[in-house]
C-alpha cells in the first residue's frame, strides 16, 4: 500500500523545489537515514550476540529492544530543518528520532550499552535517553509523549520563543487519552506542538483494525480544530514538506498540527518477537517500499548524484556507526555507587 | 500579618515567589476563580491574570505531562491536584517520569515542579474525596513530600518548595486550610509579611514532655496536641512530634526523642499498612531499640475505605479521644 503514487520525474523534481529542498538536501537525508539503517541494524546484531537461548537479561545490551528499522523517513522528514532548542518527546521506540535531531552517536550508543560515557551515563538505557543539548527525551510509557511535548510548546508561548515542540507516537498511543486530551488543550491553548504518529499497523502485536474506530488517526485531529495529514511516511520528501508547513505554522504562532505518517516496520515490536500476527508477505510488500531504496532510486534518477557518491555517503554512514559502538564498547561501565546517587537535583 | 489556617499563607507564599520569580506559572483546575477550590491559589488570577494563571481542563494526566514538558523547558510549574484522590488520573506522569526525569537523564533536567493538594476527610466526602495517600508519593523516589500544620510552616515550606529545583508535593489537610465551607481544626497565628523558608527534612517539637512521644504531621499534629492536654491532666507529659516533611525525614529528631522518652504512639491519617507509621516505628527501632520501654504502637486509617456515614468515618480516623486512650494505654504498659 502507498498512498500517494510514484510522481514522474518532472512532478518529482517540481515537488522537490516546491518544498525548498536543494538537491543537497536530498544527499544529506539519505545519509541520515543510512546512519539510522545502519546503526539500528548493528545494535541489532549486538543484541542478539550471548542471547542464544534468548533472554532479555543476557548478552552485551540487556532489556528490550525496539528497533526503528523501516521508519526512517518519518524521523528525518520531520526533524530535516528543526533547532537544537525545538523539543522533541519520543517514545519506546527512540533510536531513530534521537540520531534525526542530532543527538551525539557515540553518547547515543554508549548509553544503549548501560556506559558510563552514554547520554545519561548509564541510567536511562534504551528506552530512556535524554540529551540536553539537542533538547530531546523519550519515554517508555506509551502515550506519555503527547502532554510533555505540549508542555514544552507551552512554555515557548509563555517565555514568547518561536520554538516548537514535537510529540512522536505510534498509532497504538493515540489510542491513548492523553492523545485526545492533548490535541484539545494544544488547540485551545494555540501551542507550538506537531504531534507525528507513526502509523506502523500494530500496536505490540495488536493490528489497528481491531481495535481503532476510525480508519486513521487525522480524522479524529480534525474534531479538535487541528490541521491534520496523511503523509507517506515512506517518503522523506513527502514528509518533510508537511512537516515544514507544520513547523512554520507553529513559529508563527498558529497552533498545532497532527502529521499522521503511514509507514511500516521490518523488525518486531521488540526483538525475540515471533511476529505471529502479520504475514511475511506483507512485510516483504512494505520492503518493496523501503524509504532509503526510494531516495537513492530518486536521486539517481534525477541525477543529484551518481553511484560513486552514494557509495562514499555509504561508506561514511558505516564508519559512523562502527565508531561509536567502538567507542561505546570501549568505554567503562559506571561506579556501582552511581546507581545510589542523583535521584534530587 | 495574621493568618488562620495554611490555605491563605500558602497563597501568600506562592504570590510573593511569582513576583520574584516570573518562570513560575500556576495552572490545574479552577485556579482562577475558585482559588484551587481549597483556597491554595486564592487571589494570584485577581494580581497576575490569566497571562500566568491557567484553568486547564480536567485532565490530570495531561496537565501533570504539560508540567514535566513546562520544566524541561524552563518553567516551574505550580500545579493544583484539587483533590489528591485525583492522582490516579494523573499518576503516570508524576510518578514515571517528574519523578524520575531527573535521574534516568543522569542529571541533565531537574524538574523544578510544585504540586499542591488537598487532603484528608473528617467532613462526610466519603470513599474518593478523603484519602490522604501521602505514602504512595513518599514511597516512590523522586518526590518531597511536605505535610505543614500551621499558617508559618506553610509559607515558609511552600517558599522553599518553588526554590527547590525538584518536584514536591505539598499536602494541605482540608480542615486546617481555614476556609468557611470547612470545619476548622488548625491555629491563626502571625506570619512574617515577608518571604521565607523554613528547611525540608527538619521536624519540630510542637510540645515538650518527657513520658511519652507522639509522632504526627498535618492534621493530626493538632488532634495529638489535644489529646495530650489531656493526658497532662493525667500527669502523663508528653512530646509532639509535627514531621513537617516525611521526604527528606528528619530521622534525627524522631530518634532523639524516642531515646528521651521510651515509649512512642504514631499517629497517621493515612493508611495503616506499608505506610508511614511503619517506616517512621522502622527507623526508631533500628536506632533507639533497648530504649523503649514497650513497642511502638501506631493509630492511623486500618486499611479499609474512608466511609461515609458520620460514625463510620469517626471511627477510621484517628480523633483526639482515641489518640489520647491509646497514648494511655502506652504509658500504663510499662
Amino acid at each position: 500500500m502507498i498512498i500517494k503514487p510514484e510522481p514522474s520525474l518532472k512532478d518529482l523534481s517540481y515537488l522537490i523545489e516546491s518544498s525548498g529542498l536543494k538537491p543537497s538536501d536530498l544527499l544529506t537525508m539519505y545519509r541520515r537515514m543510512l546512519t539510522i539503517r545502519y546503526f539500528e541494524e548493528t545494535i541489532r546484531k549486538i543484541y542478539h550476540e550471548g542471547k542464544n537461548p534468548f533472554s532479555m537479561a543476557s548478552g552485551i545490551i540487556r532489556g528490550e529492544m525496539h528497533l526503528s528499522i523501516g521508519q526512517e523517513a518519518v524521523a528525518v522528514g520531520t526533524l530535516y530543518q528543526v533547532r537544537d532548542e525545538d523539543v522533541v518527546v519520543s517514545t519506546h521506540r527512540p533510536h531513530h528520532h534521537a540520531i534525526a535531531k542530532g543527538v551525539d552517536l557515540n553518547r547515543l550508543a554508549a548509553e544503549i550499552l548501560g556506559k558510563v560515557t552514554g547520554l545519561c551515563r548509564g541510567k536511562g538505557g534504551h528506552m530512556h535517553l535524554f540529551d540536553k543539548v539537542k533538547s530531546f527525551a523519550c519515554s517508555g510509557i506509551v502515550g506519555a509523549s503527547f502532554p510533555q511535548a505540549a508542555g514544552a510548546a507551552f512554555a515557548f508561548k509563555y517565555s514568547g520563543k518561536d520554538n516548537v515542540a514535537i510529540a512522536f507516537a505510534g498509532e497504538g498511543a493515540a489510542n491513548h487519552g492523553t492523545f485526545a486530551e492533548t490535541l484539545n488543550i494544544a488547540s485551545a491553548w494555540e501551542l507550538p506542538l506537531i504531534l507525528v504518529i507513526e502509523d506502523n499497523k500494530y500496536a505490540d502485536s495488536t493490528p489497528k483494525s481491531l481495535v481503532m474506530s476510525t480508519t486513521f488517526h487525522y480524522q479524529r485531529g480534525l474534531a479538535y480544530n487541528v490541521p491534520s495529514y496523511l503523509v507517506d511516511g515512506m517518503d522523506v520528501i513527502d514528509v518533510y514538506s508537511t512537516a515544514t508547513k507544520a513547523i512554520e505554522r507553529a513559529r508563527k504562532g498558529f497552533g498545532p498540527t497532527l502529521i499522521e505518517a503511514l509507514t511500516y516496520r521490518y523488525v518486531g515490536h521488540f526483538e525475540g518477537d515471533g511476529e505471529e500476527y502479520r504475514t511475511k508477505e506483507e512485510v516483504e510488500m512494505w520492503s518493496s517500499l523501503d524509504p532509503i531504496r526510494r531516495l537513492e532510486n530518486r536521486i539517481l534518477r534525477l541525477n543529484y548524484a551518481d553511484n560513486e557518491i552514494l557509495a562514499k555517503l555509504r561508506e561514511e554512514a558505516r564508519k559512523q556507526v562502527q565508531d561509536a559502538i567502538d567507542f561505546a564498547l570501549r568505554s567503562p561501565y559506571p561506579d556501582p555507587n552511581e546507581a545510589l546517587r542523583g535521584v534530587f537535583a | 500579618m495574621k493568618i488562620r489556617g495554611i490555605a491563605q499563607s500558602i497563597a501568600e507564599a506562592i504570590k510573593q515567589e511569582m513576583e520574584r520569580n516570573d518562570r513560575i506559572v500556576v495552572v490545574g483546575e479552577d485556579v482562577t476563580y475558585w482559588g484551587a477550590v481549597f483556597g491554595f491559589t486564592m487571589g494570584l488570577f485577581e494580581k497576575f491574570g490569566r497571562k500566568r494563571v491557567f484553568d486547564t481542563p480536567i485532565t490530570e494526566q495531561t496537565f501533570m505531562g504539560m508540567a514535566v514538558g513546562a520544566a524541561t523547558a524552563g518553567l516551574h510549574p505550580v500545579v493544583s491536584l484539587m483533590f489528591v484522590d485525583f492522582l490516579g488520573a494523573g499518576f503516570d506522569q508524576m510518578y514515571n517520569h517528574m519523578a524520575k526525569n531527573y535521574y534516568m537523564s543522569g542529571g541533565q533536567f531537574p524538574m523544578p515542579v510544585t504540586i499542591i493538594t488537598a487532603i484528608g476527610g473528617g467532613y462526610g466526602d466519603s470513599s474518593q474525596h478523603s484519602q490522604v495517600l501521602y505514602g504512595l508519593f513518599a514511597h516512590l523516589p523522586g518526590f518531597k513530600v511536605v505535610v505543614p500544620s500551621t499558617p508559618y510552616d506553610a509559607k515558609g515550606l511552600v517558599t522553599k518548595a518553588l526554590r527547590d529545583p525538584n518536584p514536591v508535593v505539598v499536602f494541605g489537610h482540608k480542615l486546617l486550610t481555614g476556609l468557611p465551607f470547612l470545619p476548622f481544626e488548625g491555629t491563626e497565628e502571625e506570619v512574617p509579611d515577608e518571604p521565607y523558608e523554613v528547611e525540608f527534612g527538619k521536624a519540630v517539637l510542637r510540645r515538650e514532655g518527657n513520658d511519652l512521644t507522639i509522632i504526627s504531621a498535618g492534621l493530626m499534629v493538632h488532634r495529638s496536641l489535644r489529646a495530650a492536654e489531656m493526658l497532662q491532666r493525667d500527669g502523663i507529659s508528653t512530646e509532639i512530634i509535627d514531621l513537617r516533611t516525611l521526604i527528606p525525614l528528619d530521622e534525627e529528631t524522631i530518634v532523639k526523642s524516642a531515646k528521651k522518652t521510651g515509649r512512642v504512639l504514631i499517629v497517621d491519617e493515612d493508611y495503616m499498612s506499608y505506610g508511614m507509621t511503619g517506616e517512621v516505628a522502622f527507623r526508631i527501632q533500628a536506632k533507639a531499640l533497648k530504649d523503649l520501654k514497650v513497642p511502638i504502637a501506631r493509630l492511623a486509617v486500618p486499611d479499609v475505605p474512608i466511609p461515609f456515614s458520620e460514625p463510620l468515618e469517626n471511627t477510621v480516623i484517628p480523633n483526639v479521644e482515641r489518640i489520647y486512650n491509646e497514648a494511655r494505654k502506652l504509658y500504663q504498659e510499662s
